[in-house]
């Protein structure tokens, strides 16, 4: 074994248990002896195995390649078997809590029937078109190399864990989804990328991403889900699936910006829902009220940027390309 | 009531291969894993698969006598041709299934090499190959909307007249024991990695199916083949995988040597793992190794090449242990990888038990001998997993109806409870460490007479002190505690079959090589060695080794 220098953590678990406490939550701390290459896993199975057995946890690879053991350490989606507790520690004490976004079954252990649910919803198997060749598919490596990419995604769930969309939609189909969708539509022997996107335009889809970075920030294979979606999106108006909300969001911002230089919200908004959309933006007059009364009133009438020439110009080199 | 035609226990590579041909077969098909499929062990394969493609003039044969070789000829050859054989269309199934695998500048699948073999034949994905084959292959399930019973454990199978109709096991996420009807049971349940300590495998890999197939007296053959993996990281013992030496990397003592050129002057690194296993151990004991470990060596094969071809490995030795395999060599030592021995099989799975059939590590069809090769693991699990789904879809063609008998079930929960409720025992893991350590010293790279029969004696004790160990957890949700020590006797009836395999085998051959018997016997110990229960009490006997056109020679790389 490693020559090792040891000391004492303080770790904080969260733990719930249904024949337990009326299944109410409850946090409890374990003094834990470690050393000081230990991974918050094996913190966790030392009190596992030498502490409390009660303690309920999946993990199995100890190597961050099967994906059980995502949890939250410090309110932060981790694998925790490649988090060094050096790192996360802070005075010598850590929280651990089971993932976002789901319910808990027991303790570390959450029931991840929702993130699976929305997994098969993207239909997740590769939908070749034509006849199947007798010897493999051709393809550039390049392609199979860049899939690969994406194929890191060992299904944890720590991106699910800490969407902050998921946190207040339920239907949105989620990072995990998303990533393993775009798996697929980037594949070049998949034939049906139309109808994937199609399907990815709906309520739930790639439109209700906000973009906030969370997924990428804690995705432990760097699989970057969110710029997999942003890639959906493109892939959506360059096949103009874009009769939608969120496409025609993305579609007058750059065009605003192109026009003027500078975001006019009030067009923004009359051109995403439509002008005479009168449902849809009588649904966002409580947000146009309150608006007004902190004093954030967008300006009426166009106006535009001094520099308006030279962002044409970007946009003229970007365009180009 | 849960009742199907095939039962499939074990969800990884093998386990999933036989459950789609099952499905397709329009069989009433489920699986059973006590973790959800894509957590299975498969996952972590990294290398690749090997494949002979024809029409890239590569032949069977070839790779075949390569499989034999690396055997030390204990492979029985007739398997190995059927695996060697059916690689290729297997290899190609998996491509159109939607494996991502790797490509040559034409477009086509390219190719590494790997340990043992004379030629690049090696198929792969990054160092990711087992998991992204195993989770194209769940993907196809999740097509075929196939029936997963997700979480359950089995604590034992059901014999009914001498053939095997099913199973019991635990609802984890419940506690509940059912009976499980099926007209043939399947099992491809993986390794038995943490019976020593360490090893590279997953927490999880803890030989139920053995266990399972001995107590109901099928034959367990070659136990005592255990490969020890060349390169296992130092500490934890995770894998860093042979595609490493593949793609170049070096073998490097405390000299600064390449000590394989003393070893295996023609093959170096890549000559098969129990021959650089053993170079490696000699090393170290000789005085050149550094801290009990030798240096593999990736620098000269520069960034670009390590990020693409070899990435998870990078991201294993930076997180683990914040070293650069393009910076720096990194320490790693032979370390228990995987049992060639398993439950004796014929060509299309079927066990000893009628009824029951096994597939992948847990199986032993002999297509590994003495010593697997690298990357013809994943063929195996592909091959018979697939072969093992023919074999159960006919068997139970010809069963007509299942029994109702619902005795063992009461017997089995009073079983259970009766382990919920012991108290002030002994912990499961004390027992685990023991025996892992008593392992590892006993039946290492070099064993011998003495080793041996310490680490039986240590197992038969463990075996005694099992029956008073005692839980924390007595509820019935998600109890692991519960779990872990089921698999606790698991991994000791199984580590017994290793020592008996161990101590009777009175040769060195392939894996088991014995400091006091240092030669190859062919002519007493062609013969593979069993370990079987009959009433009771524990067997051992030997069988003829299969041998076809390829006759044993010195085994030189």
């Amino acid at each position: 074994m490693l020559q090792t220098a040891k000391k004492t953590i303080q770790i904080e678990i969260k733990r719930q248990d249904p024949e337990i406490n009326n299944g109410e939550s409850y946090n409890q701390i374990y003094d834990v002896e470690v050393e000081d290459w230990f991974t918050v896993l094996d913190a966790l199975i030392k009190i596992r195995e030498e502490i409390d057995g009660t303690l309920s946890l999946r993990c199995a690879c100890r190597a961050s390649i099967c994906g059980s053991c995502a949890m939250r350490v410090n309110g932060q989606a981790k694998l925790v078997c490649k988090t060094k507790l050096s790192v996360v520690e802070k005075n010598n004490k850590i929280l651990v809590e089971p993932v976002g976004n789901m319910p808990v079954i027991s303790d570390l252990v959450a029931d991840f029937k929702p993130f699976w649910d929305k997994f098969n919803a993207v239909e997740p198997y590769l939908k070749p078109e034509g006849e199947v060749p007798e010897g493999e598919y051709l393809a550039p490596n390049d392609d199979m190399v860049h899939l690969v990419g994406v194929m890191n995604c060992i299904m944890c769930g720590a991106c699910v864990s800490d969407c902050t969309v998921l946190e207040v939609k339920d239907n949105f189909l989620g990072p995990a989804a998303l990533a393993k969708s775009y798996r697929f539509i980037a594949d070049p022997r998949d034939g049906s990328q139309f109808e994937r996107l199609q399907n990815l335009e709906k309520d739930g889809g790639i439109w209700d991403c906000t973009r906030c970075m969370q997924c990428v920030e804690v995705c432990p294979k760097d699989v970057d889900p969110m710029e997999r979606i942003m890639s959906l999106r493109s892939k959506s108006i360059e096949n103009k699936i874009d009769k939608n909300y969120g496409a025609r969001h993305a579609k007058s911002f750059t065009d605003l910006i192109k026009n003027n230089g500078i975001l006019n919200e009030v067009l923004l908004i009359l051109r995403t829902k439509g002008l005479f959309n009168i449902i849809e933006l009588a649904k966002l007059l409580p947000i146009a009220i309150s608006a007004q009364l902190a004093g954030k009133r967008p300006p009426f009438f166009s106006h535009s940027s001094k520099n308006k020439n030279q962002i044409k110009k970007i946009f003229k080199k970007l365009e180009d390309k | 009531m849960y009742e199907h035609d095939i039962l499939i226990v074990g969800a990884g590579l093998a386990g999933l291969r036989a459950a789609l041909e099952s499905i397709e077969a329009g069989k009433n098909t489920a699986i059973l894993s006590k973790v959800h499929p894509v957590r299975s062990h498969s996952c972590a394969a990294q290398g690749g698969i090997n494949a002979a493609l024809t029409d890239r003039g590569d032949n069977w044969e070839d790779h075949a006598l390569s499989t034999i070789k690396g055997s030390d000829y204990l492979a029985d050859q007739e398997a190995v041709e059927i695996m060697c054989r059916e690689a290729g269309e297997n290899l190609i199934d998996l491509e159109h299934m939607g494996v991502i695998f790797s490509r040559d500048e034409e477009g086509r699948l390219g190719t590494r090499r790997f340990g043992g073999q004379s030629v690049a034949r090696t198929f792969f994905v990054g160092a990711i190959t087992g998991s992204a084959m195993l989770h194209v292959l769940y993907e196809q399930t999740v097509k075929q909307n196939a029936q997963v019973y997700e979480e359950w454990f089995v604590t034992k199978l059901i014999i009914e007249d001498g053939e095997c109709r099913g199973v019991i096991a635990m609802d984890i996420n419940s506690g509940k024991l059912e009976i499980i009807k099926a007209k043939s049971v399947i099992l491809a349940t993986g390794g038995i990695g943490r019976i020593f300590e360490p090893s590279t495998n997953a927490l999880i890999c803890t030989g139920d199916g053995l266990a399972l197939a001995y107590d109901v007296g099928a034959s367990l053959m070659d136990m005592e083949m255990i490969q020890y993996h060349p390169t296992g990281l130092a500490g934890n013992g995770i894998l860093l995988s042979e595609g490493a030496r593949g793609e170049g990397a070096y073998l490097l003592n405390s000299n600064g040597e390449r000590f394989m050129e003393d070893y295996a002057p023609e093959y170096l690194e890549l000559a098969s793992r129990d021959v650089v296993s053993r170079a490696e151990q000699t090393e170290i004991n000789e005085g050149r190794g550094i801290d009990g470990c030798v240096l593999l060596d990736c620098r000269h094969l520069g960034k670009s090449k390590i990020e693409e071809k070899l990435g998870y490995l990078q991201e294993v030795a930076i997180e683990f242990r914040g070293i650069d395999l393009a910076e720096q060599p990194i320490p790693v030592k032979p370390t228990m990888h995987y049992i060639m021995g398993g439950i004796k099989t014929d060509f299309m799975g079927q066990t000893d038990i009628p009824g029951l059939f096994a597939a992948g590590e847990c199986a032993n069809v002999s297509v590994h001998g003495a010593n697997r090769l690298g990357a013809n693991s994943l063929l195996d699990t592909i091959v018979f997993g697939r072969r093992s789904a023919r074999g159960a879809i006919e068997y139970s063609s010809q069963i007509n109806s299942i029994s109702k008998s619902k005795e063992e079930l009461n017997n089995e929960t009073k079983r259970i409870q009766n382990i919920i409720n012991r108290t002030n025992g002994e912990r499961s893991a004390t027992l685990r460490n023991e025996m892992g350590e008593a392992m590892t010293s006993g039946i290492g790279v070099f064993r011998d007479t003495k080793s041996i029969k310490i680490a039986k004696q240590k197992v038969l004790n463990l075996i005694d002190r099992y029956e008073n160990t005692s839980i924390d957890n007595k509820g019935k949700i998600f109890n692991t505690d519960l779990i872990f020590n089921l698999e606790l006797k698991y991994m000791l009836d199984v580590a017994l079959t290793i020592c008996i395999g161990a101590e009777n085998r009175k040769e060195s051959r392939g894996a088991h090589y014995r400091t006091d018997i240092t030669e190859r016997d062919d002519k007493n110990w062609l013969k593979h060695t069993h370990v079987a229960k009959t009433d009771g009490e524990v067997q051992f006997y030997t069988s003829d080794v299969n041998i076809t056109k390829w006759k044993p020679e010195i085994r030189k790389y």
